[in-house]
Formats: structure tokens, C-alpha cells, sequence
């Protein structure tokens, strides 16, 4: 272990280039600002984990284990600010997005890299106002801040959640700025467009929702800051305003915010599951469009949040519509993923076993959103638990095993050192067995009726619930056993080589830990990606 | 822990028995796909297991027939299961006209109604089998969403204006009620139940307390109190015999349907829509009558046949 350990420090890497708090909190290189949102992300993991825990624990009784209803709104409105706003959207893009762009497409860094750590500063800074409060005093509001709850009738921190969110925001339409000039002016000599690794791809497109979509929510919380302060009437009908024209702004952002949480698991999963078959990717421009299309479309659909909500009819109409439409490119990423095994050489590391496993939860939550676009059935599984189990396998169980998947892919990269294969893979599996243990049963309570957001439960539900808590636990044992072997392996880890997987693509001709300046000399590319055929 | 437990709800109205078709039909779908994708990535994870890490794999590129055939399948169920679940959604929508009205007010936390006959409850609905029965919703604070997932109905609740819901009980019981839509701190509590009776039972249960009158007496009251009568009975305003339903000429030429929320819109707005031909006088009521008066003024002035006259005298 110790010769690993001279081993890594015999030549001069991104981690050892430096020493020192200063050298991490000024650094400019997009490694280490990765790093920097890897830390900070896992702790909001962390805080929104612990209130999912506790949800689901007082969800045992059906009059309610531990807390007052007051109590537990405020909890669930903490779960879903921190895990939405300050895990999921800048998870893939803020760590893996900040690591490999510059190092996929044959950069030194990204286009502007002091823009870079300004952007984790302002989310940083948005997170701790967040942080104070959901912590201090607390938000009721659920994530969603509707109109005029959160303009005129709680007392709570609606203004600090709020202007936390809005700062936070300033940080994901600067990073998918700096995404999107790298990607278009930084490429390497000979890395074409159709080159491009297809986690490029999914970058690129989620940055252009980050960019266009993240400015309409910024306004939309700065309106309702401005109603509740200064009683300007825009949303509460007292004052004269619209109380949907809120969902309208909201959803228009909130909607293609969840592909910015899912796009860029897609991306991982197709550079993992050519990988581990040894195979080009099935399908290259039609996995690659298919994230465009999913983009665009994204933008389009947002009123399927509000079939029930007084909208008119031909508008639910429309929107069930596009709904669907969103559905098909989709299913052709699912099917092209599936057919890349096809007479492949597949291995299952446990990278490959979440990408698996993130196909198959992708599949199931993705399925019931039909359920969901279909306005007559809606109308009965709408605010219900139905809701609340479908998008958490498409972003917990979509999009967390995304991320997983690129954190045990990328680990050796980052680190330079291996985890246990075998601790890893059971960490796999025992996540994919509580997921759906927790959230199975929850589309069974939605189709009974269950409303989402309730303290206090009818009994006949008990049993659901129970199994869902249980669940739980075992999910939460998932996650914690990847957080100790991915800490142990980075003193004790055996030392992985550039390129431990065999995998395609610049990222892995560079030493791990890669140099400073990522590359010795700018590298020529004279191939397609995924090119396991050479 | 294990009462009342059980994987199907209720199917307590007409249209329950409709959306599960369509949800079952979804759910085979589901299963369908889940197999394939599964049992595919099952079959080709085993038959294409690595056996020694100098293979080879021969490189495919994709295949157009084939992307073709799993973008038109998907797409021509979507189109079917669209087709479905708006027409029945469109059916869903539409009250028939022999419908009986009752309101609903919702305000944190609970659920006030009003049947036409003059009876007030609060979260319990008692209404008779068999019958249609349309809702009209307004909110007093923030929004609620009534939901009976026996029924398979729910609708955002909204303050400012006035939605709607129908539904026909088919079986007698006690069903759950439920506010849906998060609307502060004792959301949770804010629920209840619709008691289906039988016909005569419920009869008997409206005739049953001490009442007040109709809500359409309620509403002659209130409009007397409001002295609504020295202008809409003397030609100073627009008279409103006889107007509930009929479209009205404004000043600035274009015309709208007298509804409920255009009444609501004129106790409360006066300035917002002009009749053609009167001054813009009218004071507004805002702040001086409740959500639940209002709707009594609705159902008066429904009640104001061109015959009776009462208003124009």
C-alpha cells in the first residue's frame, strides 16, 4: 500500500500540484472545482438523505410517528428544495460535467475557468442561505412555492429559500455557459461534432435548458419575493393577481429542470454500457438527437403539471400531446442502450451494474409517466402518491444511478486509485432492491387515492407505507456503503492505472490522476468514439 | 395494520369503472415493455458474457429498419392510449344537464358545502345514488383540490374563480375526501367524506335540522340587505330578471355569457365589464360579502325567471 502510495506522488498530478486550503479555494483548474462541488454536494445529499429518513419514519404511523403536520411540511419542503435545487440539478453536470468536458474533448480547461469557481462560490452561497433557511425556522412551502400559499399565508422563511434558489440559479446558467463555449470552441484537432463522446452530447443539451430555462424561475421566485414584500399584485387573486400564471412560470422551468437531472445520467449510461460490452454505441445519431429532441421537447410541456388545475380542457389537450411526445426519443435511447449488448463482450463491474440498473428503474418510471400524460388518468393519480413514486425513479432511481454509475467509472480517474469491485457491486444491488422496495408500493397508494404531502394518512394505507419505510432503510444502507470504500480506497485503494476498464476516449490516455494540464501535448483525434473495434 | 388493506380502490361512480379500464390497459403496457427490456438485457448479458478479455466483439453500427420500428411502435400506442385518454377525458368533463348543483368552498382547512335546498355541512358531502351531482368550487384563501378517488374525480380548488366537477355515485357508502393540492399547515386535516345515500334517505336527511331557507332565499335576503334593488330594480342598473345563462351586450361591443363567474366578477368588480347603455355606477362589494354569500346571490339570481319579476319591480 505504501509503494501505491509513492507511486502516485512519483510524478506531478492535479491533486499533488498544490497543498493547502488556499490552493483548493482559489484554484481555477475545473479537476478540482469538481471536486470542490463533490464535496459539497454529497453534504446537501446528506441533509436532504436525513429528512427523507425522517419522512419516512414518521410515515409508519398512520396518525403520524414524530411530528405535528406544521413539523412534517416543513421537512418534506427541506427533502425537496435540497435534493432538488442542491443535489440533482448540479450533480452530473456540476462534478462529472466540471471533470470531463475540458478532458473529453482534448482541452487544458474549460473556456473560463475563473468563471468556473465563481460559479460554485454563488452556489455555495445560495446553499448555505438555503441551508439557514430550512434549518432555522424552516420553509412550508414544498419545493414548488405555489401561489398565494407562499405569497400571502405562511410565516415562514419563503423569502430566504427563495433568494438561495435564485442565487443558486445564477450558478447553473453560468456553468451551462461555460459548457457550451468550451464545447463549441475548445475541441481537440480532429474532434468533430460526431466525434463527440455522447456524454458530450447530454452535456450540451442540458446546458442549453440550464440556459434558457434557469432565468424564467429566477424571475418567477423574484415575483414572488416582490408580492410578499411589497404586496405587488401578480399571483394572489386579493391583491389582483393569477395564482396559475405561478404554475405557468413555475413548470416552465421545473419541467425541463427534471432533464437537466436526467439528460446527463443518459450521457453516463452510454459511455458505460459501451464500455463494458467493448462495443460502439448501437444507433450514435440517434442516441445523440434523441437528447436534443428530449431537450427541446422538454420546453414544451409543462402544462401536463396542470391538468386538474383549472386550465382549459384544449390545453390539457396539447399539452397531454407533447407529453407523449417527449416519451418516444426516450424509448430509442432504451432501445439502442439494449441493442449496443447485442453480440457484445459484456462484462459487469460495477459501473456496468448501475447503468443496468438505471436502464431498468429508467424504464419503469419512465412507463408510468403514460400514466400520467393520459389527462383521464390523470385526473385520478394527480397529487398523489402515484406522482411521488414516478418521479422518484426517474430522479432517484434514474438519475442517482446515473450519477453512481459515473462515480465508480470516474473514481479511478478522479483519484487514481481502485475500490473494491465486489463491496461496490453489492452496494449496486442492495440499492436497486430498497429502491424498489421503497417506491414500488408508493404507485399502488397513489392509484388507492393517497395524497402526496400528508402528514396524517387514512389506516387502510398502513401497510403500503410500512413497506415503503422499510424499503428505505434498506436504500439507505445502499448509499452509505459506497461512501466508505470510495473513502478508503483513496488511501488504501490499489492504484489503477490510466486506464483500469479499458475504455475509449481522451479522458483515459492521460495518466490517473490526470496532470495538471490534462494533456502533455494537445492530442489529435483520428477516430470516432467508442471505437472498441480498433 | 392489515385493515382495510388492499390493492384496488373503491369503484364508486360512473366514470370509475372507465379510467381503470384505461389505467389496467396502461399498466399491461407497462409489464409488456418492462419484459422485453429486462428479459432482452438479461438474455444478451448472459449469451455475450465476457470470456476472456482478449475478445474481440464485432462492431455494429446501428440499423436504420430497426430504429424505425421502435420509434413507430412507441409512437403509435402513445397516439392510441392520447385518443383514449382524451376522449374519455373530454366525456369526463362535460356535467350532464339535469345535473344537481351543490358548492363548494374551500378554506384552510376544511371544506364548506351548500346544497341548493339550503343545507350547510362542513367536510361531510351527503348526496343521493344514482344522480348526477355537479360542483362548483371557489377557494376563500389559498388552493385546494377536491379529490374522491372512489369517484376517480379531483380539481384544483382556486381562489378567484370558480371550477367545476361532476359525478354520478353508483353505489350507497362512505367515501374518502381529500384535499390534494398542499395548502399550508393542517393540510393533512383537511379531509372528509361523501356520504352516498339512497334517495329517500335523502330526503329525509335534507328535511331533517333547523334551515334557513334555500340558498336562493338566502340570496333574495342578502340582496335586499346590499340594496342591490335600487338600482337593479329601477332602471338606475341592468335589470337581472331572466338574465343567468343569457349573453349580455357590453359597452365596449363585444358580449359575454351571464355565468357564474361573470356575476362573481360584477359584485366584485363592477368597473371590470360594462352593460351596454348603464353608467359605470356600481360599488364595488369586495371585502362586504363572503365567497359563500356570493354564491347565494348566484343562486337567486339564477332563480329570477323572466316571470316572476321580483328584482324589476
Amino acid at each position: 500500500m505504501t509503494t501505491a502510495a509513492v507511486n502516485l506522488d512519483s510524478r506531478a498530478h492535479y491533486l499533488n500540484a498544490d497543498y493547502g486550503i488556499k490552493s483548493w479555494l482559489l484554484t481555477t483548474d475545473h479537476k478540482r472545482i469538481a471536486i470542490l462541488y463533490l464535496v459539497s454536494i454529497t453534504l446537501f445529499f446528506l441533509v436532504g438523505g436525513i429528512a427523507a429518513v425522517l419522512i419516512r419514519i414518521h410515515l409508519i404511523e398512520p396518525n403520524g410517528a414524530i411530528f405535528e403536520p406544521g413539523a412534517y411540511n416543513k421537512l418534506f419542503s427541506m427533502h425537496g428544495i435540497i435534493m432538488v435545487f442542491f443535489f440533482l440539478i448540479p450533480s452530473i453536470p456540476a462534478v462529472f460535467g466540471n471533470f470531463l468536458v475540458p478532458m473529453m474533448i482534448g482541452a487544458r480547461d474549460l473556456a473560463f475557468p475563473k468563471l468556473n469557481l465563481l460559479s460554485w462560490y454563488i452556489y455555495m452561497v445560495g446553499g448555505v442561505l438555503v441551508l439557514y433557511a430550512v434549518i432555522w425556522g424552516g420553509v412550508d412551502t414544498g419545493w414548488t412555492f405555489y401561489t398565494p400559499l407562499s405569497t400571502t399565508y405562511v410565516n415562514t422563511n419563503v423569502i430566504s429559500a427563495a433568494l438561495g434558489v435564485f442565487i443558486a440559479g445564477f450558478s447553473s446558467i453560468l456553468t451551462g455557459l461555460n459548457f457550451v463555449v468550451t464545447i463549441h470552441k475548445m475541441r481537440a484537432p480532429g474532434m468533430t461534432w460526431f466525434r463527440m463522446p455522447l456524454f458530450l452530447w447530454a452535456m450540451y443539451a442540458t446546458s442549453l435548458i440550464q440556459i434558457l430555462g434557469t432565468p424564467v424561475v429566477a424571475i418567477t421566485l423574484a415575483l414572488v419575493a416582490l408580492e410578499r414584500v411589497f404586496h405587488v399584485g401578480v399571483f394572489d387573486p386579493a391583491v389582483g393577481g393569477d395564482p396559475i400564471l405561478f404554475q405557468h412560470l413555475f413548470w416552465f422551468y421545473s419541467h425541463p429542470a427534471v432533464y437537466i437531472m436526467i439528460l446527463p445520467s443518459m450521457g453516463v449510461v452510454s459511455e458505460l454500457i459501451t464500455c463494458f460490452s467493448k462495443k460502439r454505441i448501437f444507433g450514435y445519431s440517434f442516441v445523440a438527437f434523441s437528447s436534443v429532441a428530449i431537450a427541446v421537447i422538454s420546453f414544451l410541456v409543462w402544462g401536463h403539471h396542470m391538468f386538474v388545475s383549472g386550465q382549459s380542457i384544449y390545453a390539457g389537450i396539447i399539452f397531454s400531446a407533447l407529453s407523449f411526445a417527449v416519451a418516444i426519443p426516450s424509448a430509442i435511447k432504451v432501445f439502442n442502450w439494449t441493442a449496443t449488448l447485442y453480440k457484445g463482450s459484456v462484462s459487469y463491474q460495477a459501473p456496468m451494474l448501475y447503468a443496468i440498473g438505471f436502464i431498468g428503474l429508467f424504464t419503469m418510471g419512465g412507463l408510468t409517466g403514460l400514466f400520467l400524460a393520459t389527462l383521464a388518468v390523470d385526473t385520478h393519480v394527480h397529487d398523489t402518491y402515484f406522482v411521488v413514486g414516478h418521479f422518484h425513479y426517474i430522479m432517484v432511481g434514474g438519475a442517482m444511478m446515473g450519477y453512481l454509475g459515473a462515480l465508480h467509472f470516474w473514481w479511478p480517474k478522479i483519484t487514481g486509485r481502485l475500490y473494491p469491485d465486489g463491496w461496490a457491486r453489492l452496494a449496486a444491488a442492495v440499492i436497486f432492491i430498497g429502491f424498489n422496495l421503497t417506491f414500488f408500493p408508493q404507485y399502488l397508494l397513489g392509484f388507492l387515492g393517497m395524497p402526496r404531502r400528508i402528514a396524517i394518512y387514512p389506516p387502510e394505507f398502513q401497510v403500503l407505507n410500512v413497506m415503503s419505510s422499510a424499503g428505505a432503510s434498506i436504500l439507505a444502507v445502499g448509499y452509505a456503503i459506497p461512501l466508505v470504500y470510495l473513502i478508503w480506497s483513496m488511501r488504501y485503494g490499489p492504484v489503477a492505472g490510466p486506464n483500469p476498464w479499458g475504455a475509449k476516449g481522451l479522458e483515459w490516455e492521460t495518466p490517473s490522476p490526470p496532470p495538471t494540464e490534462n494533456f502533455p501535448q494537445t492530442p489529435v483525434v483520428t477516430e470516432e468514439a467508442y471505437a472498441y473495434g480498433k | 395494520m392489515w385493515q382495510g388493506f388492499s390493492i384496488r380502490p373503491d369503484q364508486g361512480s360512473t366514470i370509475a369503472q372507465g379510467v381503470d379500464h384505461l389505467f389496467y390497459f396502461l399498466v399491461a403496457i407497462d409489464l409488456f415493455f418492462t419484459a422485453v427490456i429486462f428479459l432482452t438485457i438479461f438474455y444478451f448479458a448472459l449469451r455475450y458474457r465476457r470470456r476472456s478479455e482478449r475478445e474481440q466483439p464485432e462492431q455494429i453500427e446501428g440499423n436504420l429498419p430497426l430504429e424505425l420500428v421502435w420509434t413507430l411502435i412507441p409512437l403509435g400506442i402513445c397516439v392510441v392510449v392520447f385518443l383514449w385518454g382524451t376522449s374519455l377525458f373530454i366525456r369526463n368533463s362535460r356535467p350532464p344537464a339535469a345535473s344537481t348543483e351543490i358548492f363548494v368552498v374551500g378554506k384552510q382547512w376544511m371544506w364548506k358545502l351548500q346544497h341548493p335546498e339550503g343545507a350547510e355541512e362542513i367536510n361531510e358531502l351527503h348526496i343521493p345514488v344514482n344522480q348526477p351531482i355537479k360542483l362548483t368550487m371557489t377557494s376563500e384563501d389559498v388552493i385546494h383540490d377536491f379529490s374522491v378517488p372512489a369517484f376517480r374525480i379531483k380539481k384544483d380548488v382556486v381562489p378567484g374563480m370558480y371550477t367545476t366537477l361532476w359525478f354520478q355515485a353508483t353505489q350507497t357508502g362512505k367515501f374518502h375526501l381529500f384535499c390534494d393540492q398542499y395548502c399550508g399547515t393542517n393540510h393533512s386535516l383537511m379531509k372528509g367524506y361523501v356520504i352516498v345515500m339512497a334517495p329517500t334517505e335523502y330526503e329525509q336527511w335534507l328535511s331533517g335540522g333547523v334551515r334557513g331557507g334555500t340558498m336562493a332565499e338566502a340570496g333574495a335576503k342578502l340582496y335586499d340587505q346590499l340594496a342591490c334593488i335600487t338600482c337593479h330594480g329601477t332602471g338606475k342598473g341592468p335589470s337581472l330578471v331572466g338574465i343567468y345563462g343569457r349573453p349580455v351586450k357590453l359597452s365596449d361591443g363585444s358580449t359575454v355569457v351571464a355565468d357564474e363567474a361573470y356575476v362573481r366578477e360584477s359584485v366584485l368588480y363592477p368597473s371590470a365589464k360594462i352593460v351596454e347603455g348603464y353608467p359605470p355606477i356600481m360599488p364595488t362589494f369586495k371585502g362586504q360579502v363572503t365567497e359563500e354569500q356570493l354564491l347565494q346571490l348566484i343562486a337567486y339570481i339564477k332563480s329570477l325567471g323572466p316571470q316572476e319579476g321580483k328584482a324589476s319591480k
